[in-house]
Order: C-alpha cells, then sequence, then structure tokens
C-alpha cells in the first residue's frame, strides 16, 4: 500500500507493476485526466494546489480503509500537484485482488473518497486567458478573486451521503 | 487569549490576499470563533456560512476547542482527481 502527492508525471507502468503480484488475478487502474472543456469553456490545463500534509494524511487513510473495505493490502494511489497540460494523468488509483469485483469496485470507491475528502484544488486555465478555482460538484467554478460559494458546505454534504449510499463495500462475492 | 495562525487555500486565499493570517482568540475557544476572527482580521475573506475546517489535519466540528500551536486551516470545498 503506498499513496502520495508528486510533483512530476505518474508512472502508470510502475504503478500497475507494483499491484501485481502472484495471487492476484485483476489489476484495476484508474487515471483521471485533464479535459478541454469544463461548463462549455475551452480548458488550456490546470493547476493543481494541495494543502500537503493533510492531503497526505487523508490519501493514506483512504488507502487503509479500502484495504480493509476490499481485502487487499495492494493499493496504490497517486495525486499530481502544479501545473497538467490537457491529457495528463493528475491522479492514478490501482487496486489488485484476486478477483475482478473487489479490484473494481476498489478503485471506484477510492476515487469517490478522494475527491470528497483530498484538500486539493484545481485553478483551471481557460484558452481566452482567464483562471478559475473549480468546486468539486457545484457545476461551476469560482472565479478567481470573487468566490461566491455560499451554501456549498450543505450541497457537498449531501454530495456526501449520496457517495456514501452508492458506493458501499461489496459482499465477498466471486469475481 | 492565544494567537493561532491560519492557513487559507484557493478562492479563500485570493479573496483574503494572503495564504495565512494570525488570529487571537480566546483561551477555550471553538473552531467557529477563529472563523470569525478570520473574517474580521480579513473583511475582504470569501467564505460560506460554516466552512469546513481543520485541526492538525483533520476535519473539525464547529465546536471543537482550539488550542495554541494548534495548526488550524480552512478548506473550500475540495476538487481533487
Amino acid at each position: 500500500m503506498r499513496t502520495a502527492l508528486v510533483g512530476q508525471r505518474i508512472d502508470v507502468a510502475a504503478i500497475v507493476a507494483e499491484v501485481t503480484a502472484p495471487e492476484n488475478g485483476a489489476v484495476s487502474l484508474f487515471l483521471g485526466t485533464v479535459r478541454n472543456v469544463n461548463d462549455g469553456r475551452a480548458v488550456d490545463g490546470i493547476e493543481y494546489n494541495a494543502y500537503a500534509p493533510m492531503a497526505e494524511r487523508e490519501m493514506a487513510a483512504i488507502a487503509r480503509e479500502a484495504s480493509e473495505r476490499f481485502g487487499t493490502p495492494h493499493i496504490v494511489i497517486e495525486h499530481r500537484t502544479g501545473y497538467l497540460p490537457l491529457g495528463e494523468a493528475s491522479v492514478a488509483i490501482a487496486v489488485a485482488h484476486a478477483r475482478r469485483a473487489n479490484a473494481m469496485d476498489g478503485a471506484r470507491w477510492i476515487i469517490e473518497q478522494l475527491k470528497a475528502r483530498v484538500p486539493i484544488w484545481k485553478l483551471e486555465h481557460y484558452t481566452d486567458g482567464t483562471r478559475e478555482w473549480v468546486e468539486h460538484g457545484k457545476g461551476q467554478g469560482v472565479r478567481r478573486g470573487r468566490g461566491r460559494e455560499q451554501g456549498v458546505g450543505r450541497e457537498r454534504e449531501r454530495e456526501r451521503e449520496r457517495e456514501r449510499g452508492v458506493l458501499d463495500a461489496p459482499e465477498s462475492s466471486d469475481a | 487569549m492565544i494567537t493561532v495562525d491560519v492557513l487559507l487555500f484557493a478562492s479563500y486565499a485570493d479573496s483574503a490576499g494572503a495564504t495565512s493570517v494570525r488570529v487571537s482568540v480566546a483561551d477555550d475557544a471553538h473552531v467557529s470563533d477563529v472563523v470569525q476572527a478570520v473574517r474580521v482580521a480579513k473583511p475582504s475573506v470569501t467564505l460560506p456560512a460554516r466552512p469546513l475546517v481543520a485541526v492538525n489535519h483533520r476535519y473539525a466540528a464547529a465546536d471543537a476547542t482550539v488550542a495554541a500551536g494548534d495548526e488550524v486551516a480552512l478548506i473550500p470545498p475540495v476538487a481533487g482527481g
């Protein structure tokens, strides 16, 4: 099990190799990548900013919780910080297990937890030269320097409840 | 009174014009008192009614107490991934 905030390009092959083991019949890999449009606005790239000590602590906690829920120690989570151009991976999650259901459900659960809990923010750079902080789950950004985030705390709570409901730990089903 | 340095990030840091702010609060202050002190110290900061707060790298309730030396951070809605 390993988690990290990283300042350089994520080495996906290395992460897959890290979770691969003879007892595992499945490796699930999730990559989050920088998309060229958000809310109809053309995006050039995204700058990721983290509260590093807390982000690392939360990522480690999520990996431990996932290990218990999905029954595998073979988990790696890496998240990039700094400026990323289009197409680059901002986050990589690899989960390996004897069975595919646990590997796939584990990776899904981890990314949803990460998006809800880990203190990382993204400043989108648009092709028109403007920038905005993105607020997860709100569907629109906050214009830099002119926040309007009233009520998002409640929205975030509702979202976390939805995620908990959808993403309960799996039964020990066969893959 | 105790002195607490409060860390600000993303849109909160931009609206405050600072990445941290030093505030003085009562010895038995709660998280909510620290948030109120930040509003007073940085009137331009744009915060929701009840922003998320972390104390020593853990999410903390509004009624949690804050002690001298604690690392307090106001956490804007997170957007990792």
